[in-house]
């Protein structure tokens, strides 16, 4: 359902015609009528089948690799190893501690430890079982805890401070002094689970060197330009040689937003080989893949006024990396830099630790690295509020940070519609009338957040534009649109036709997006931290402007008027003044080739480099051009027999700036609120260890094996089905940015965050019961219970 | 992906023709039906087998007969049509609702009461993949000699997770087994052994042709209760059917069935309780009753102690609904 939706409008002096029209995806249909070709529907002639053979103990040295007796078997064309691959890579430069095959060791469960090519899949799976490697199996940290005290057992012996792979500590203001002054001090500890993207699309990867030696390496990717620098830093080809295509993603939801073993491994065995090479991952592999959300582990103190004001946030957070940084770095900046609004904070400190540990690699998951601090600080402000008797939206408001202004980490905010998301939920839920007053077993819990609209800095140190679009036109009335972007299912490809339509007259149908092919298309970084709205979105707006601008010149001077008074809208060049006066736009398009030549323009995007952040080491890590903002209400009902939580309503309202395309921002809003419902209530990417922390962490490991996971299939690994979800309101609300292409900022992560704590919150205004350890489950809502009937809980 | 191993499929039309087929392949053979089962374990290695028998043309085993003191329902009758069939809906109405929480839709149109009641039991150690059983080193089960749920112990406890079960036992169910020996009548609550590598008494050259269902008394009534995480999907981690006989608020006779726990269910006779009114008391008393006689073991996913206390409330629950009061505790009715 939607709450409400009003844009204003205006371009080349005319209401906007595609731009906030309720369209759908043009690719759509496609997808749904099972026709969309994804990675693993390409079959190429000869083509061969890989398959990885993985380590079975967590950490261990690799003694011997003996592939003979495999490479012997009748069918297999090839097997690869790690000496084969040695280079290091990662995606953040800075942390190049992955290798495409183990070299030396293992650091997981699951890590890659040699790959086969053969004809089929089940000889590639028998040879796999014939190579024979000899380990030394190595004590196995799990726990974050346990890596920390063992700095001499190292995962990575390069690894300057023991198993300690980041650690970040940055103060604003005298958090001791503002502490010491609070009326009210907030203490709380957190610890926030591992969950896992759990796209439908496994990730799959298939390649194949031409006749004139071009690799081509189609793969199930969000980030092919990535892909394409470290394919060939690993494999030693120049990226010149090198093409990536990617195809139609099923979902990826920052799990597919770096290489993974499969990618170089398909591409070294099709060059060895000589012939097309595919690896597709089963659902296992994926969860070991993983690149999900890190537990982390929070302490929290808040001070206050005793008007609400927060005058101190102290945070101390332990991450729990896995076996590689992969964006670690980033996570941990991300888990202290983007808590600084929508709220204003007198003083600010935070350090926060990241450390590997003998476990799939954590990384970005929707809402990377703010989702687990935002839990914390918007429970600790619930907490606040019924110490201090204040309505929590209230005190929410009295803290609102504003618009065009600074966070006390020094990230400028532009437009803020925070208080606006407020009202809309606290009006769509009736909280007013319902707030404490649904009796108990029944609540009301609110949460708010923001978001980054794209980094504004490159993973890699580099002056080149972000993004880059061209367009071409011609006499046909069609408008080519090429872009590196990644369309994984968000609707990017749809974002980049509604600029370009909107801009030069056409209809969505007339707009042909090639996207995400490096032999066709212009650098894009990639769909991660919801920066292509932003981004190629400008560039888009750019191109399509410069050629809007050739058609309007050229009809203006076959009409002997001005190019103002030409506007192209509706598939017509028509007179600004007089509706009547107009001609089809394929003839506008005519004109204009007549005038100029054949039609093309570039458009490229750099983001600002003045005001933006802070000139302090780490200033730049949390930096973005644009923030989105977010208000969540959920409201649960609890058994309080059985302990179980039932999520009633999840209204959620959220400042996407301006919304280009309404239907895929509400479906942003509802899949992000899902995705964040199911790993607050059920979803757990859980790895066995012992010596679990008793603060009441599940205890459902049971004896076993450290390092192996809980659950290595969907049936295990619990995503809540149609029955279990709650209604959910989607309400969008639109603070243009002056930054945004017609004022958009992004809509696909931000809308996660606070429906965590929401839930939490309102578990509390149903009985009473903090639940500040997730996932929620039944067990702890007992727990809590039988402490409130002994005098436990307070706030 | 997970592939599915090379078998030998067999199709007869004649029951004759399948019970020849499974004599001539036993022990390395096994019956097929909807296959949402054996498939995949077949594709996690965790069943090795080379030869399947499919009961899809057998046509006496597909679809349910009432008589005037039973109803019959072929083994390869599916969950949905059990779930949908207004016979089985108005006679053994938690047989019907156990059938209508199996899996999901596409399962149920596909998997059959046969195959559910032959299900494979399930265990955390041994629903995984060759890797993940191979990184563990195997259990008691898969290809080693060690069980993880009860540390030292000899036989396998992997769980018993046929929905279906508990309430075919409360009922009082007959299943009727063919082989080329002739035709076998054993009660359900007979079928099942504990030993979790092979917990059902079906020999390979077994056909299990259907389940024979007395049509219960007026007096007699039976609940099935499920706890999962999930509302569909998930098999079961809480199972319990509870029979109450009786008029009048008075009980005559019954008993309570327990699964999840081991490779057998728990079967408690409520006989020596005659006299007892139905009513709150009873529920709390029942519930005392369970908690004392089944436990449930770290086998299946989830938190054993929650499951412990949850089978007391769902048993408790089943009561209620059979006494007429509401499900949850009167304080909690706020």
């Amino acid at each position: 359902m939607t709450l409400s939706s009003k844009p204003e409008n205006s371009s080349q002096g005319r209401p906007y015609t595609v731009v906030g029209a309720r369209h759908g995806k043009p690719d759509a249909l496609d997808a749904m009528a099972g026709l969309a070709k994804y990675t693993d529907d390409i079959a190429l002639p000869r083509m061969l089948y890989a398959r990885i053979l993985r380590s079975p103990h967590a950490h261990a040295r690799i003694v011997s690799i003996d592939t003979s007796a495999a490479e012997a078997m009748e069918g297999v064309h090839a097997v690869v190893v790690g000496e084969e691959m040695p280079a290091r890579y990662g995606v953040i430069p800075w942390t190049p501690d992955e290798q495409a095959l183990a070299v030396d060791k293992v650091r997981y469960v699951g890590d890659a430890v040699a790959a086969v090519a053969a004809i089929s899949e089940d000889i590639a799976i028998a040879a796999c079982k014939r190579i024979v490697v000899q380990y030394e199996v190595l004590e196995a940290l799990t726990t974050p805890e346990a890596a920390l005290a063992n700095p001499h057992n190292k995962i990575h012996e390069a690894n300057k401070h023991g198993n300690v792979t980041k650690q970040v500590q940055l103060a604003f203001g005298d958090v001791d002094a503002q502490l010491a002054a609070a009326d009210l001090v907030i203490e709380g500890h957190y610890a926030y689970h591992g969950s896992t993207h759990a796209a439908l699309e496994p990730h799959c990867s298939v390649a194949h060197v031409d006749g004139r030696g071009l690799l081509t390496v189609w793969s199930a990717t969000q980030v092919p330009h990535y892909l394409h620098r470290e394919l060939a830093k690993v494999l030693e080809v120049p990226t010149h040689k090198i093409r990536v295509i990617q195809p139609q993603v099923g979902g990826a939801f920052g799990g597919k937003s770096e290489p993974f073993d499969l990618e170089f491994v398909a591409a070294k065995l099709a060059m060895k080989t000589g012939r097309p090479v595919k690896c597709l991952y089963t659902r296992e592999e994926v969860f070991l893949a993983h690149r999900g959300r890190h537990p982390f582990d929070m302490h929290y103190t808040t001070g206050f006024t005793k008007d609400g004001k927060i005058l101190a946030v102290d945070a101390k957070s332990l991450l729990d990396g896995g076996a590689y940084s992969s964006f670690g770095l980033v996570t941990t900046y991300y888990s202290g830099q983007l808590l600084g609004s929508p709220y204003t904070f007198a003083s600010y400190r935070f350090d926060s630790t990241r450390v590997y540990t003998n476990k799939p690699a954590c990384g970005p998951k929707r809402g990377h690295g703010s989702v687990q601090p935002r839990f914390a600080i918007e429970v600790q402000l619930d907490k606040a509020a019924r110490a201090l008797k204040l309505d929590p939206i209230e005190l929410r408001r009295r803290n609102f940070i504003g618009e065009n202004t600074t966070t006390i980490n020094e990230f400028h905010i532009g437009s803020n519609g925070f208080l606006e998301c407020l009202a809309l939920v606290e009006k769509a839920s009736d909280w007013k009338a319902r707030y404490g007053k649904l009796g108990r077993g029944r609540g009301l819990g609110v949460a708010g957040s923001t978001y980054i609209s794209g980094t504004n800095y490159c993973i890699y140190p580099t002056d080149l534009p972000q993004s880059g679009v061209q367009i071409c036109l011609d006499r046909s009335g069609r408008v080519r649109v090429f872009a590196g972007t990644s369309d994984i299912g968000q609707g990017s490809s749809t974002m980049l036709a509604v600029v370009a339509a909107e801009e030069l007259g056409v209809h969505l149908d007339d707009v042909r997006v090639i996207a995400a092919d490096s032999d066709l298309c212009p650098v894009d970084l990639g769909s991660y931290s919801s920066r292509v709205t932003l981004m190629a979105g400008n560039a888009c707006l750019s191109a399509a402007r410069d050629l809007a601008s050739k058609v309007r010149q050229a009809v203006a001077k076959k009409w002997g008027c001005q190019k103002r008074d030409v506007i192209l809208a509706d598939r017509r060049a028509q007179r600004l003044d007089d509706p009547d006066v107009f001609i089809d736009i394929t003839d506008a398009f005519i004109l204009a080739e007549v005038e100029f030549g054949t039609l093309g323009s570039t458009g490229s995007y750099q983001t600002p480099r003045d005001d933006v952040h802070g000139e302090y080491r780490g200033g730049t890590i949390g930096a973005s051009p644009a923030y989105s903002f977010t208000a969540h209400i959920a409201e649960v009902s609890v058994d309080e027999e059985t302990g179980d939580v039932r999520v009633e309503n999840i209204w959620c309202a959220h400042d996407c700036g301006r919304a280009l395309s309404p239907v895929l921002v509400e479906g942003q809003i509802e899949g992000s609120v899902y995705m964040g419902f199911g790993e607050t209530v059920m979803e757990h990417h859980h790895v066995m260890a012992s010596g679990l922390r008793t603060d009441g962490a599940r205890r459902d490991t049971g004896p076993g094996k450290d390092g192996l996971l809980a659950h290595s299939s969907l049936l295990d690994y619990r995503m809540p089905t149609t029955l279990d979800t709650p209604n959910l309101y989607a309400g969008i609300v639109e603070k243009p940015d002056p930054r945004g292409p017609f004022g958009a900022k992004e809509a696909g992560e931000g809308p996660l965050h606070s429906v965590v704590p929401a839930i939490c919150n309102a578990i509390f205004d149903a009985i009473g019961v903090r639940i500040d350890s997730l996932p929620v489950a039944p067990e702890k809502i007992l727990a809590g219970l039988r402490a409130q009937r002994s005098g436990g809980q307070s706030c | 992906m997970l592939r599915l191993p090379p078998f030998a499929l067999h199709q007869p039309t004649t029951v004759a023709e399948a019970i020849a087929h499974l004599a001539a392949h036993a022990p390395d053979v096994r019956v097929i039906s909807g296959g949402t089962d054996l498939l995949p374990n077949m594709k996690l290695a965790q069943t090795r087998i080379q030869h399947l028998v499919s009961v899809k043309f057998l046509e006496e085993l597909h679809g349910v007969t009432r008589t005037a003191t039973h109803l019959r329902i072929g083994a390869a009758t599916s969950l949905q049509d059990l779930a949908d069939d207004e016979d089985v809906r108005e006679t053994l109405p938690a047989l019907a609702f156990a059938a209508s929480r199996i899996g999901s839709p596409q399962i149920r149109k596909m998997g059959t009461l046969g195959g559910n009641i032959s299900l494979d039991t399930r265990c955390r150690y041994i629903n995984q993949t060759e890797l993940w059983r191979e990184a563990l080193g195997g259990c008691l089960k898969s290809h080693g000699t060690e069980c993880h749920v009860v540390p030292g112990g000899q036989g396998c406890v992997a769980s018993l997770s046929a929905d279906t079960v508990p309430p075919l036992i409360a009922y009082g169910a007959i299943a009727e087994m063919v082989s080329d020996k002739g035709i076998r009548r054993a009660p359900v609550q007979d079928l099942f052994q504990q030993d979790g590598t092979w917990h059902v008494r079906i020999a390979r050259e077994e056909l299990l042709l259907a389940v024979e269902i007395p049509l219960p008394e007026p007096t007699t009534r039976v609940v099935y209760r499920k706890w999962a995480v999930r509302q569909s999907i998930d098999f079961p981690l809480v199972s319990v059917a509870v029979r109450l006989d009786g008029a009048d608020g008075v009980l005559t006779g019954g008993s309570i069935v327990v699964s999840a726990l081991g490779p057998r269910p728990r079967v408690l006779s409520l006989n020596a309780m005659a006299g007892r009114k139905i009513d709150e008391e009873l529920a709390q008393a029942l519930g005392q009753l369970v908690y004392d006689r089944a436990r449930p073991l770290p086998n299946i996913p989830y938190d054993a102690e929650y499951r412990r206390e949850r089978m007391v409330i769902e048993v408790r629950r089943a009561v209620r609904v059979l006494a007429g009061l509401p499900e949850r505790p009167l304080a909690q009715q706020a």
